[in-house]
């Protein structure tokens, strides 16, 4: 009688751990890759549930989204998207948070090209400047109105050539083709620091904060996993690895 | 119409890549398919394989080469500097380049094609009538051939417009030199800027279907039937 008790119990406990082991499909902007990488290998670790993960650019998955796409949380590259999402009732209400700053940084493959100060920008003694399209990636929004804040806008305006989206941004400037780039501290940083070539890290009083958003879709209410990732998201755990990978957090 | 001006620009710049590029693509692409019609070659079959490289290849690859091949660090970017052109990426030059070698398979098959099908006899009745092999050329496989060159020529031109993985990664954004019509369509989606989307994205559909109805018509096939 006891014996079968503790096995009722037992059971209990082992079918009710299993249903509580979910699966969340996560949209992630393409620049939060490697971070959220080590991230959700660590939620799997941390909580059993299991984060599977898809990377894009935030303006195409606002079209899946829309569409039906079966994505329970998005981690946007900006904040207007999923407030877009929020207010079209897309959304779990009172999930959006934003969960990484982004840090903006001019960037040369060379390595002695950008100064600590960033002056030579006001030199104007180089070809092409790349920018991440200012329309599609908050970064290029970033970029031009630091660029406005020098009052460079006119004087550069000429050799700025556009990448659709901030990883294409630092290919132009990787490969040599733009001797100079504004792209994302995150992409040149290695181990906690900047790997290769020169750069000048922009003062965030230069620049309105690129803010990284991410919320429960309304796929996901329900989702024990979309919201054990999301709470994961703000443990030091988490914020240790975000802030690694050259991001700030609020 | 909805169109604005940063769309009529694409359109234009559109055009004048298509068009310069096709006619690029006669010029280069005849004597290869020549060639390749003719020749009992080894060589045959690696240059026949690379010229249609860029069918299978996906741009983002194409793009990706040519974009490290024309940096300052690229045989091609140290080419173009010593010459004194500058470096091609960012510029129109350069993406009638990458448009050519893109391009290539859509005339250079057809041609051949078209060479082929001639066959030895009419070169052989040509040449005992003492018609130089130029002369041969231009009066009697041009005007045999003519539904191959339409053929490539309409479809370099509609591939070319299509083109949009490496123009993107070579071109840079910009307006009026690197901004072609497929690169604004997907600015205008990614802005979810639906409206102004569909106008170009529904004029790119039906354009591609008039020039596929133009194929069809003027194809090999129609021309023998009809000769």
């Amino acid at each position: 009688m006891k014996a079968s008790r503790i096995l009722v119990a037992m059971l209990f406990t082992l079918t009710g751990g299993l249903a509580q082991a979910e699966e969340v499909q996560v949209a992630v902007a393409a620049n939060f890759t490697a971070p959220m990488k080590v991230i959700a290998a660590d939620f799997e670790k941390d909580t059993g549930h299991k984060a599977s993960l898809a990377f894009g650019s935030t303006g195409k998955f606002y079209a899946q989204i829309k569409n039906g796409a079966p994505f329970q949380v998005f981690l946007a590259a900006d904040d207007e998207t999923p407030a877009k999402l929020e207010r079209e009732t897309m959304t779990v209400p009172g999930s959006r948070f934003t969960y990484a700053v982004g840090t903006l940084v001019l960037w040369s493959a060379k390595p002695d090209l950008v100064d600590a100060k960033g002056a030579v920008l006001a030199g104007g003694d180089f070809a092409h400047l790349a920018v991440a399209n200012p329309k599609l990636a908050p970064y290029g929004t970033a970029a031009m109105e630091t660029l406005a804040k020098l009052g460079l806008t006119d004087k550069l305006a000429s050799k700025i050539v556009q990448g659709e989206n901030i990883a294409q941004t630092y290919q132009f400037a990787a490969t040599g083709n733009a001797e100079l780039g504004f792209v994302a501290l995150s992409q040149v940083m290695k181990d906690g620091k900047i790997g290769q070539g020169s750069a000048w890290v922009v003062p965030a009083d230069m620049h309105q904060p690129i803010r990284q958003d991410a919320v429960i879709l309304a796929n996901g209410k329900g989702n024990a996993a979309a919201e054990a990732l999301m709470k994961y998201l703000k443990t030091p755990k988490a914020v240790a690895i975000i802030k690694s990978y050259g991001y700030a957090v609020q | 119409m909805t169109l604005t001006d940063a769309d009529l620009s694409a359109i234009r710049l559109t055009l004048e890549l298509a068009g310069l590029t096709t006619a690029l693509l006669l010029v280069v692409g005849t004597p290869i398919a020549w060639w390749l019609a003719r020749t009992r070659s080894w060589l045959k079959t690696p240059v026949g394989s690379i010229v249609t490289l860029p069918l299978v290849l996906p741009p983002t690859v194409l793009g990706f080469y040519l974009l490290v091949a024309m940096g300052p660090e690229g045989l091609l970017g140290k080419a173009t500097q010593a010459m004194g052109l500058g470096l091609l990426p960012f510029t129109f030059t350069g993406l009638v380049l990458a448009s050519v070698i893109y391009s290539m398979p859509f005339v250079v098959q057809p041609l051949q094609n078209a060479f082929e099908a001639i066959g030895d006899r009419p070169l052989e009745v040509a040449a005992t009538l003492r018609a130089s092999p130029l002369d041969t050329f231009f009066s009697v496989v041009v005007p045999l051939a003519r539904p191959g060159f339409l053929t490539a020529a309409i479809l370099s031109f509609a591939h070319t417009v299509g083109e949009f993985g490496v123009v993107l990664m070579i071109g840079g954004n910009i307006e009026d030199k690197t901004r072609v019509v497929s690169v604004q369509i997907y600015n205008h989606v990614e802005a979810l800027e639906y409206g102004e989307a569909h106008w170009l994205a529904g004029g790119m559909l039906l354009f591609s279907f008039l020039v596929l109805m133009a194929v069809n018509a003027f194809g090999p096939d129609k021309t023998r039937r009809q000769a």
